[in-house]
């Protein structure tokens, strides 16, 4: 029987570090829901998605009851809906996000993640559409999150694809101009995109993946900051020990989880992602986790250092926890969903520069980063592609999700709400970059060989 | 299944009966209690089989809670599986 302490430490760090399961999400395949007719296609959708996901929130729910550990998302995630739509003749795919925000208030999860491309060698018919129709679907929805893959370290990148997202994104913030440019808050583009990531809004259902599956991503930067309280000025062998350590405990609850979930929903258990993923909340800071470690703020000299062996130390220790690791699995940096990440910008010890060294050496990328509202689309673009392009050299996923907040400017602030949070507007590099992205083509794949 | 009861607060007389006073009513056996006194807080966990138990587990849940909101405590219900697979490899 577990002792005494054990059950403590674990009442500890759901009640005061703030443990939690950020979400189970369902993942399912609508290749069979092609059809010449657009709204055949979409009845198609509206009940395979509700059929499937029927029973998702109630027994995400009932496990959260028995287990006393908070779930705080159910989720679903879908084929690429680029690949379903363009079967049909529509030159539009609105009708489709629509249909998918349908699905997902029937059965009452707050975000659907897949109205999405794959585009990072070419486009597809359908592909252009998609792109051409995200702004208009991310501001007549509010539960469709859209992502766009425009490279991957095989094929290079598609610097068409990475132009037409930076005027994607800047049309995305003047249509939802209403709500602080919100629609860019739920779209990503990503290099290396994975197929089992069940974090939005970067979450699809992949090709190669089954017909359904439970993908789970786990939380937790309250518990690994509260373990490093535990020994301060010691040398960082131990540092990395103790994150290991309790990176295990926080993923084989959520493989628990995982696999309750998956027996009684009679669903595959996919994948566990051990990505440690803030939210607004005091205690639940990732960039505290860093200051722990000795900075005086996250941003300063050496926060990249410290991110590197969190992130490491995270996987190793994850990684023995749970039968399947996949998704993005790393630390989480998004500026509006981290307060200590908010202050760092704030107090101007984090600048885009940092934080995109820093997306070097942890899973994600530019994550929730607010900008003026004035910055060109060539700008966004530009920044994209240098984001893109440490995804495909160094072989690992990165993404952009950027919001150019409409009628704000550098000293603003930006309240998304919820677990989106709030951000202070970052200043962006104002020499132009508009001949650069113009260009169009391919940047070719990388070698890798003589590396260095 | 098995669960653990975990109470927490304030030392007063009573607490024991309060809490297993409710397991007995809904048939739910006690397996094993530890208790301790952690500075001046009371602190216990109990194992408990539901296999007879003659309620779901959200109706025992609320009762216990309702009973520790009356005592002053606050009494938790968890499947044990959370606790073992979090400490054991």
């Amino acid at each position: 029987m577990v002792n005494f302490q054990n059950i403590m430490e674990t009442i500890k760090m759901i009640e005061e570090e703030k443990l939690d399961i950020r979400t189970i999400t369902m993942g399912i395949s609508l290749l069979d829901c092609c059809d010449s007719s657009g709204e055949k296609s979409r009845i198609k959708i509206y009940d395979k998605i509700t059929s499937y996901a029927e029973k998702l929130v109630k027994v995400g729910e009932d496990i959260e009851m028995e287990y006393g550990i908070p779930i705080i998302n159910k989720r679903i995630s879908v084929t690429p809906m680029a690949l379903i739509a363009q079967t049909s003749a529509d030159n539009n795919y609105v009708e489709f996000a629509k249909i998918l925000d349908k699905a997902a208030e029937t059965v009452g999860v707050n975000f659907i993640g897949g109205f999405s491309a794959l585009v990072h060698k070419g486009y597809s018919k359908g592909d252009k559409i998609l792109i051409d129709s995200i702004p208009e679907a991310l501001a007549v929805t509010e539960r469709i999150c859209s992502s766009v893959n425009v490279g991957c370290t095989k094929s290079g990148i598609n610097m068409d694809a990475v132009r037409d997202m930076g005027q994607t994104i800047k049309k995305t913030a003047y249509l939802t101009r209403e709500r602080d440019s919100i629609g860019c808050a739920k779209l990503v583009v990503f290099a290396n995109a994975v197929e089992d990531n069940p974090f939005m809004a970067g979450a699809f259902h992949g090709v190669g993946e089954g017909e359904c599956v439970i993908n789970l991503g786990i939380s937790g930067p309250g518990v690994v900051k509260s373990a490093l309280e535990k020994v301060r000025g010691e040398k960082f062998d131990v540092i990395a020990d103790t994150i290991k350590k309790t990176a295990f405990k926080i993923t084989r609850a959520g493989q628990l989880v995982a696999t309750e979930a998956s027996n009684r929903l009679n669903v595959p258990f996919g994948i566990v992602d051990l990505s440690l993923a803030p939210t607004p909340a005091v205690g639940d800071s990732v960039a505290r986790i860093l200051e722990e470690m000795g900075l005086e703020t996250c941003g300063t000299h050496g926060t990249t250092a410290a991110l590197a062996l969190l992130n490491d130390a995270v996987k190793k220790g994850g990684i023995m926890a749970s039968s399947h690791v996949g998704g993005l699995s790393g630390a989480f940096i998004p500026i509006s969903e981290d307060e200590g990440m908010i202050e760092a910008v704030r107090n101007g010890a984090l600048n885009l520069e940092k934080l995109e060294a820093m997306t070097c050496v942890c899973s994600v990328g530019l994550d929730m980063v607010a900008i003026p509202g004035d910055t060109p689309d060539s700008t966004i673009a530009a920044i994209i592609a240098d984001e893109a392009a440490i995804g495909v050299i160094n072989n690992k996923t990165t993404g952009v999700r950027i919001i150019p907040v409409h009628g704000k400017s550098l000293g603003d602030e930006v309240e998304f709400g919820g677990l989106l949070g709030r951000a202070p507007i970052m200043s962006v590099n104002k020499f132009s970059s508009y001949d650069f992205v113009h260009r169009g083509g391919r940047i070719p794949a990388p070698v890798h060989s003589f590396k260095n | 299944m098995k669960a653990f009861i975990t109470v927490i607060g304030d030392d007063k007389i009573g607490i024991i009966h309060g809490v297993t006073s409710i397991l007995k009513k809904n048939n739910v056996n006690v397996l094993d209690i530890n208790q301790t006194l952690l500075q001046d807080y009371f602190a216990m966990m109990m194992l408990v089989d539901l296999k007879e138990m003659s309620l779901g587990f959200k109706e025992l849940k609320q009762e216990l809670q309702m009973a520790g909101n009356e005592i002053g405590v606050t009494i938790k219900i968890q499947h044990e599986d959370i606790f073992n697979t979090m400490h054991t490899v």
